[in-house]
């Protein structure tokens, strides 16, 4: 008999069973369930069921991130209905406005372990996958259902294996693997199914670097997405986690759907063209492309590391265009004002706002007018996404970003970074 | 046996021509809901539809957001079934949770038109169209049980002693 892949066994786990397979319909109890700004609306379908309180609200967690701080009156009351919420039912992992994106946040304080099981009401759920959890986003009702009996049915998905092989070259991202995977396979290359990554590229990515390939498969239908934790995610979790955890590895012999392989040690940089994040070319194809404002900032790339990058590329220069920061929580906004990386950002002439979602999703801070151009990123692109549905954006790396900046139209980073010989 | 009038459309329709996002914080109850169904795919269809109608679609129906109204649309415009080659991960687990049955039928979209009838045998799991049989893939129980049940919240509400909303 064929052994199990890491879906089944973490899906088998949450089930409480030994073992289950691609097709089963369980009902499992996930390890953490997490929604944000949404939670007001959950909790009008959670009072339609009639349950008198929420179920193990020790395994709930809410941030408040999706348009922080509260940019009308009516996102205000939408928060303040969450906070009443939050503490009539005692939730105690909520997050104020200022802490930062759910999936940030959460990753951050280790509210979900390697081999765990983690439901959000959020599409990119697929982000957690970084630390070798099973995430998956699921809708509003199904978060209601989750509140009110603590279980949920979830058929176990097949899997899809995709190995990344070889070393990024300098100023090339995971990110630019990431769009080649949605550019050569579609969004819907991994409808239905669970990812997991394999190869020799994993071990050489930074942690910060790591969730941007879960999160990602959000785009590409992907139900969720896995890397296999090593050592350094161990070690990150350590002084942060609260109980004990097994990891858990897909067997050798598991069975997949599919299986993709890209050897990403001589690819240049990517970029996804308007209006989907499957729309994606060479970078060098769309040189010269004029844009109004770069945005740095997402669950996907508002990271440290993602601002260190953009900082190495713009010290001793200039924005030509808008600059918009974002940091992805309050953590990392701390570390980027105390390395200097916020200063250098700041000096080149960005705009930086309190942690959150900022425009990713058009809710404020940052919405384009509809001639503008924007490059971002973050993780999707479809038409009116960030508020405005003629404004083109480009998805591309914190690299891109900074590079396009300083030059008022698309460029390639690599002519800025230190110790570059020019092609 | 029950016979249905049939919507056809191609491969993947997204949540979002389905059910504008625009709509999704303004409108609230189910006629207003309804009346924009398939508003940027088909604009016959909210005034044309008679419940019991079933949609018949292509590959990837509902790809996109997870955003619940894209099946709700449907539900209040009267559609009790969809068929469709495949569905798009989040929208299958919506229906199902909505009470709308999702029927996965690879071919059926090829063999029929927009207006034409065709008959639901649900004890039989079988398709009758265009003179041919198209058999249904069953669901497990558990699932079968939610959507008998209308859906999660009605299943919860009979589990929670609640009679009505
Ligand atoms: S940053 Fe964007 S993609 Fe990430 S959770 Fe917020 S709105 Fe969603």
């Amino acid at each position: 008999m064929n052994g199990y892949t890491f879906a089944e066994k973490a899906l088998a786990r949450a089930a409480g069973l030994s073992a289950a397979r691609a097709g089963d319909i369980l009902d499992v109890q996930p390890d953490l369930i997490f929604s944000h700004d949404n939670s007001a609306a959950i909790r009008r379908i959670f009072e339609q069921t009639g349950a008198p309180a929420v179920v193990r609200p020790e395994r709930i967690a809410i941030t408040l991130d999706h348009a922080v701080p509260a940019p009308t009156t009516q996102h205000a009351q939408n928060h303040a209905e969450i906070r009443r919420w939050v503490q009539e039912q005692h939730i105690r992992h909520f997050f104020e406005v200022g802490r930062g994106i759910c999936h940030q946040v959460i990753s951050e304080e280790a509210l979900v372990l390697p081999g765990e099981t983690i439901l959000g009401a959020d599409s990119h759920s697929t982000h957690y996958g970084w630390l070798g959890a099973f995430g998956m986003g699921i809708g509003r009702t199904e978060m209601a259902a989750l509140w009110a009996v603590g279980e949920l049915w979830l058929r176990v998905p097949e899997s899809m294996k995709i190995t990344l092989n070889g070393k990024l070259q300098r100023g090339v991202t995971i990110k630019d693997a990431s769009l080649r995977i949605l550019g050569d396979l579609g969004v819907a290359g991994g409808q239905y199914r669970a990812v997991e990554f394999a190869g020799d590229t994993l071990s050489t990515l930074a942690l910060d670097e790591r969730p941007v390939l879960p999160n990602m498969m959000a785009e590409f239908g992907a139900m969720s997405a896995y890397l296999p934790p090593d050592q350094a995610v161990f070690d990150y979790l350590e002084p942060r986690r609260t109980r004990a955890y097994t990891p858990l590895y897909p067997d050798h012999d598991a069975i997949y759907a599919e299986e993709y392989t890209l050897d990403v040690s001589n690819l240049e940089p990517q970029i996804a063209l308007p209006h989907q994040p499957d729309n994606v070319v060479p970078l060098s194809e769309v040189i010269g492309q004029p844009v109004q404002q770069a945005f740095l900032g997402t669950c996907t790339n508002g990271r440290f590391e993602d601002l260190q990058a953009a900082a190495e590329v713009l010290r001793g220069h200039r924005v030509r265009c808008r600059l918009v920061v974002i940091p992805a929580s309050s953590q990392v906004f701390l570390q980027a004002v105390q390395s200097g990386v916020l200063a250098a950002l700041v000096e080149a002439g960005a705009a930086v706002g309190t942690p959150g979602c900022g425009p990713c999703m058009g809710n404020h801070m940052g919405i384009p007018s509809p001639d503008e151009a924007t490059v971002s990123s973050a993780n999707r692109n479809f038409r009116g996404r960030m508020g405005t549905p003629d404004a083109p954006v480009y998805l591309a790396s914190p690299y891109v970003v900074a590079a396009s900046a300083i030059c008022g139209h698309l460029a390639d980073p690599r002519e800025f970074l230190p110790g570059h010989n020019p092609l | 046996m029950t016979v249905h009038r049939v919507w056809v459309y191609g491969d993947n329709v997204n949540t979002d021509v389905i059910f504008p996002g625009k709509y999704t914080y303004t409108l609230k109850t189910p006629e207003e809901i309804a009346a924009h169904a398939l508003e940027d795919l088909d604009p016959a269809f909210a005034s044309g539809v008679r419940p019991g109608d079933v949609i018949v679609a292509g590959r990837n129906w509902g790809s996109g957001s997870s955003r619940e109204q894209a099946v709700t649309t449907l539900k209040y415009a009267g559609v009790p079934v969809i068929i469709a080659a495949s569905f798009g991960g989040l929208y299958f687990r919506n229906c199902i949770n909505q009470g709308i049955w999702p029927v996965v039928c690879p071919d059926l979209s090829q063999w029929v038109q927009t207006g034409e009838t065709i008959e639901i045998n649900r004890q039989a799991e079988q398709i009758l169209a265009a003179g041919r049989v198209f058999a249904i893939p069953s669901l497990s129980p558990s699932v079968q049980a939610i959507l008998e049940g209308g859906g999660l919240l009605p299943m919860l509400q009979r589990r929670f002693g609640k009679v009505d909303t």
